[in-house]
């Protein structure tokens, strides 16, 4: 028996209403994947896995679709290369000749640097390693800034690496599957960067806010800032590590300070993933939480007796015998 | 000629080839390239199926392809999931409620209720955003953004002058 000849046949909904219905069944579903869902969970919890199917299903298609427009965009990039190659040419002679005196000064200061890390025995972070990755994929917009790349999890990169271009950094990794990882940019409006001055050593945290030059905000110290000011990533939460550069303080309209990113200077082509190890993946949660310390290595129990030993204060038979001496006649 | 038109179209020709077309241009949009130094622009091609699905016939299925297609969008440019299906889904439902006030009237007029719901989606996106992510959303890139969705307006048109004579029978 066919549907209309049954005992609603008689039924007559109007179609207005009932698409309404489906509307309002279709928002309260959108209302409830968006609650539910977590964009940065740091595990393949929530819809992680989901977007990192999607990414990794779409990077071929997007290769084959993208052809055309990548070589419209290679021509003119060629056409006005050739116009500009003089000015280009000068520009990049005078660019080398101040490298090089950067160059010079940075072989000297690492050596100094060297010098005083030995001789203070600081615990430098360990070297991180990298792997070059092209950007495949990039979504603008106020509401999402992100950027895939054809690097993932079969050549070490982890939830969590930071993704510099050639100039500075764009961003960390958020998002890994096999053969790609998505990038959340530094002006996605859910990022969240700590930096430092250069100049003053103060403290600020970059927002994204979805334009190109991310806010800076909870700016700490007096006067901390000049427009101009170099920006580095603070390393502080242990996300980035130390001294990454970031971009230059600028004022907008408003007053308001927002960060000119290195990393806008040029098309973001290939970037690189630093394979980071932050102070979170590196220390286990239970060692920290352990009620008990662990013992002391022989190592550590001699420095710390030389340092114990160094700083407290002389016994009292030397001090009285200290005091008790006459000082020698002078001759 | 209609008559012949008539028979042609089938969901496939008015839900699922639109909605094919404008993902296949987002995912051209995406490319990581710079024209003049410029990026390429990032319209919300979804907004014109909102818009044109709800001008050319009701239909129950219409909510849940917008739904689909919003869920691609977020996944695709890793939004938060859900946004841009509520936005879109926000505007097809005022499109739906306000039809019989504007459906037959002039270009002009079927141009402000389209820019209209635009402005409904882009509100709906914005005010989501402030609230999950507690910052407010540049309004330059925003209105950029807008201004390239409401580009789409003639697509839209077109797509009901294809449609608007072709007989839609109930699913």
């Amino acid at each position: 028996m066919a549907f209309r000849d049954g005992p609603f046949q008689d039924l007559r909904v109007p179609l207005t209403w009932a698409v309404v219905a489906a509307a309002v069944i279709a928002v309260v579903i959108a209302l409830g994947v968006l609650v539910a869902d977590r964009r940065e969970a740091v595990a393949m919890a929530g819809f992680a896995g989901l977007r990192n199917s999607v990414s990794r299903s779409l990077a071929p298609v997007n290769e084959v679709l993208e052809a055309p427009v990548r070589l419209f965009g290679s021509g003119i990039e060629d056409i006005s290369g050739y116009f500009n190659a003089v000015s280009e040419n000068r520009r990049l002679r005078a660019q080398i000749l101040d490298l090089e005196r950067w160059r010079d000064e940075a072989v000297a200061l690492r050596n100094v640097n060297t010098r005083y890390e030995a001789l203070l025995r600081m615990k430098t972070e360990p070297p991180a390693p990298s792997v070059t990755a092209r950007s495949i994929l990039d979504t603008r917009g106020p509401f999402a800034n992100a950027r895939v790349i054809d690097a993932g999890a079969s050549v070490g990169v982890q939830l969590g690496d930071p993704v510099l271009s050639e100039h500075g950094l764009i961003g960390r990794v958020i998002g890994v599957s096999r053969g790609v990882s998505r990038v959340l940019m530094l002006t996605d409006v859910e990022s969240r960067t700590p930096v430092l001055v250069d100049r003053t050593n103060a403290r600020a945290i970059l927002t994204g806010d979805g334009g190109a030059n991310p806010r800076l905000e909870y700016i700490r110290g007096q006067d901390p800032l000049k427009p101009g000011d170099v920006l580095l990533t603070s390393g502080d939460g242990g996300v980035y590590p130390r001294g990454l550069p970031v971009g230059v303080a600028a004022k907008d309209m408003r007053g308001a300070w927002r960060v000119r990113l290195y990393s806008d200077l040029t098309p973001i082509d290939y970037v690189r993933v630093l394979l980071f190890q932050d102070f979170s993946k590196m220390v286990d949660p239970a060692e920290l939480s352990a009620s008990a310390l662990p013992p002391l290595t022989t190592a550590e129990q001699a420095d710390r007796n030389a340092v114990l030993q160094k700083s407290a204060p002389p016994p009292p038979a030397a001090a009285e015998a200290g005091q008790a001496t006459p000082p020698s006649p002078k001759p | 000629m209609i008559r012949k038109r008539t028979q042609a179209l089938q969901v496939q020709g008015w839900l699922i080839l639109p909605a094919l077309v404008c993902l296949v241009s987002t995912v051209v949009l995406a490319t990581p390239i710079r024209v003049f130094g410029i990026g390429l622009p990032q319209p919300v091609f979804p907004m014109v199926l909102a818009f044109v699905w709800a001008v050319i016939r009701p239909s129950i299925l219409g909510p849940f392809a917008l739904l689909a297609v919003g869920f691609f969008l977020d996944l695709f440019w890793g939004a938060p999931l859900g946004l841009w299906a509520l936005a879109l889904l926000l505007a097809y439902a005022g499109a739906v409620v306000s039809r019989s006030l504007v459906t037959g009237r002039g270009a002009f007029m079927l141009a402000m209720w389209y820019l209209s719901l635009t402005v409904v989606a882009f509100t709906a996106a914005y005010l989501t955003i402030m609230l999950r992510a507690h910052i407010t959303p540049s309004l330059t890139d925003t209105i950029l953004q807008f201004l390239a969705t409401a580009a789409l307006f003639p697509v839209a048109r077109r797509m009901i002058d294809h449609f608007e004579n072709a007989d839609f029978r109930p699913w």
